[in-house]
């Protein structure tokens, strides 16, 4: 091969300075997603006024109540700005949520922020360890699934996902509550510590497993690990089966390129050749669907949350939903949709950061 | 004479018919691409047994009074509470001593509803949002779509527990929740496939013919983006009825007495110790009818990949 025949071909090396057309793709695709954040961030904070603002026929009569006075009522009217049109309501309240301020829950008479950080970091430690399972065991069953494409490991892989699917999580929980607590006696039952273990550590970030390590309390760190391996697993369980698809079909499309057949012909063993270099080759689209993930995972938690008492935000939400704390409600429904919100730009960061054909693609 | 009926052991007779190469008529050529995704489904006995469950359950939801007593299911008979599986009771009886087993087959209605009516609302939307923006393009592609992203970006359960926590409990409020939720995916899908056929030759034949762009739509478009909205839905089935079993069992779905299985999970959990089955039965249910749908749903797919 001559020299001049690679100079024809258009050089694959990227320069190793910046240019200014690159820093220039690099601000246009910045601005485009921070407008798309804030667009989004508008259209949740519109959704969740129109349902708190004008679905309910009423919304003065369901604060004050049908027993206040006409003085009350009218006083609570001009206070929320009932009378003002629409677009000033909305404005009003996007101010609020901008500064913090999501209103007052009726149940617990906090404001609603404040008790979102106190159970926030509850939901975050489940979906946290649910995240841990799910990837530690769906990337390498993705892998053997991929290996051993139409085969029967592919098929019990396959299969095995779609259970996963399919299972009511709230029924999982509760038939897992049955067998590994109530018969088995494997694992501790529903809530985050046994009451013994309750107000020992002192919270620091929330996450009873790492505030216990932090403060060398190790009797309630195994305690929490307990209560939390089961609830944990089945979500975790329900996340795999997505990691597992996605890993499989990244595999195959890895499997099949010629650095593969090359690298086996140079006489690489077969499983350095797929666990290091064609996985290393897909973590990247794997971070993607797995931040996508956590986001569903915090929805699961809701209703996992429910069945093990856990005292996260899905409960919080939950126990709102039964006493009509709308404020509660929409405020849990805005934080679960700005860290959907995060996480989405998250993978839309990451994924050129490390991935240079995806930064170079228009 | 086609080709494929001259080789060796080629079908005859109606067989023949549907699979010839050569369609006479456009009803035939229709008739057989049924015919052949029948045949690369039916070697499939993963999507059959969807399929059989699927079709299972529309037959009992449809016909449930021939399968259980619709009194049975309703009547509440406390000196009967709680009672073990027999034969008089192949599921037991919950704590109102109602029998469990008429309870699911009459609760198969409520899921079959929610399925039915969340489809009629999700795909016409969903069309409607993805069809023109795909079709037109430009700013009104850009609206839509930005519009479709917001609401993609949202939780489903978390949004449709918003929904419902304003709308008030109840079935018919978890149907418009679940589908303000459902529909972002079949705008999108709408779309690209309108992307996809809009250059086309055959619609520029019918632009020269003086087609109206409604009629463009509607008569070439629609029907070329149905299979993969059928594929998609059914992949989605099984998710609105977790999500509709998941609202019914936060206690905002269909409303007691009626039997809906989420909620069925949901009053037996405080028995699960002792009478293991009045919440596992229910939600047995429901996962069977979900994985039904999911394995029909995957075996359409695999079949549509392989075509493309």
């Amino acid at each position: 091969m001559s020299a001049s025949g690679a100079a024809a071909r258009p050089s694959p090396v990227r320069r190793p300075y910046p240019t200014a057309a690159g820093i220039a793709s690099v601000a246009h695709r910045l601005a485009r997603l921070v407008l798309s954040v804030i667009l989004t961030f508008l259209g949740l904070t519109l959704v969740t006024f129109f349902i708190g603002r004008v679905i309910p026929i009423d919304p003065v009569l369901a604060i004050v109540g049908d027993k206040a006075s006409k003085e009350t009522y009218a006083k609570v009217a001009a206070e929320i700005g009932i009378n003002l049109p629409l677009p000033v309501q909305y404005w009003r309240y996007l101010m609020r949520v901008l500064h913090g301020d999501f209103g007052v829950s009726i149940i617990t008479a906090h404001p609603v922020l404040q008790d979102m950080t106190h159970v926030f970091p509850a939901t975050m430690e489940l979906a946290v360890v649910a995240l841990l399972v799910g990837t530690l065991l769906g990337v390498p069953l993705g892998v053997v699934a991929a290996t051993n494409r139409g085969r029967w490991p592919d098929q019990v892989i396959r299969f095995g996902s779609l259970l996963g699917y399919s299972m009511p999580v709230f029924w999982l929980g509760l038939v897992g509550l049955l067998m590994f607590y109530a018969k088995l006696g494997w694992v501790d039952g529903p809530g985050r510590l046994d009451v013994a273990f309750d107000d020992i550590v002192t919270p620091v970030t929330g996450m009873i497993t790492i505030d216990s390590v932090l403060g060398g309390e190790y009797d309630v760190l195994w305690n929490a690990l307990g209560h939390i391996i089961l609830p944990a697993s089945i979500l975790g369980y329900l996340s795999m089966a997505y990691i597992a698809r996605m890993t499989r079909s990244f595999m195959l499309g890895q499997l099949r390129q010629e650095y593969v057949l090359a690298t086996r012909a140079k006489g690489m063993p077969p499983f350095r050749v797929v666990w290091v270099h064609a996985l290393g080759n897909v973590w990247v689209q794997l971070v993607t669907v797995v931040a996508l993930t956590f986001g569903s995972l915090l929805e699961g938690a809701v209703l996992t949350e429910t069945v093990f008492a856990w005292p996260g935000l899905g409960l919080y939400m939950k126990n709102s939903l039964f006493n009509a704390d709308l404020n509660a409600v929409l405020g849990g429904t805005l934080v679960i949709g700005i860290v959907y919100i995060f996480l989405n730009m998250l993978s839309d960061v990451i994924y050129p950061l490390v991935d240079p054909r995806a930064r170079d693609r228009r | 004479m086609s080709a494929t009926n001259l080789r060796i052991g080629a079908a005859t007779g109606w067989r023949g018919w549907l699979l010839d190469s050569a369609p006479a008529s456009r009803h035939q050529a229709r008739l057989g691409r049924w015919y052949r995704a029948w045949l690369g489904l039916r070697r499939n006995g993963l999507a059959m047994t969807g399929l059989v469950i699927v079709l299972a359950l529309v037959f009992v939801a449809l016909f449930a009074p021939l399968f259980a007593s619709h009194a049975s299911a309703f009547t509440q008979t406390l000196t009967d509470r709680l009672q073990p599986m027999s034969w008089a009771h192949p599921f037991g009886t919950d704590e109102l001593g109602r029998d469990i087993y008429a309870r699911v087959v009459f609760g198969s209605r409520t899921t079959l509803a929610i399925v039915a009516l969340v489809s009629i609302i999700v795909v016409p939307l969903g069309l409607a949002i993805g069809l023109p923006a795909g079709y037109f393009g430009g700013w009104i592609d850009a609206v839509l779509m930005r519009v479709t992203d917001i609401f993609l970006a949202f939780p489903r359960l978390v949004l449709a527990l918003a929904f419902a926590a304003a709308l008030g409990p109840g079935i018919e409020n978890a149907v418009i929740a679940i589908s303000l939720t459902a529909w972002p995916p079949y705008a999108r899908l709408a779309r690209a496939e309108t992307l996809t056929w809009r250059r086309a030759e055959f619609i520029e034949a019918a632009v020269l013919q003086g087609a109206s762009h409604l009629r463009i739509l509607f008569t070439q478009i629609v029907p070329l983006s149905m299979p993969s909205v059928i594929i998609r839905l059914t992949l989605d089935m099984a998710g609105i009825i977790l999500t509709a079993a998941g609202l019914g069992f936060l206690g905002l779905g269909a409303q007691p007495p009626a039997p809906e299985w989420g909620a069925m999970v949901s009053s037996g959990r405080q028995y699960l110790l002792d009478q293991w089955w009045v919440a596992t039965i229910p939600g047995l249910a429901i996962f069977v009818v979900s994985l039904g749908f999911n394995l029909l749903g995957d075996g359409l797919r695999d079949l549509s990949d392989s075509r493309g």
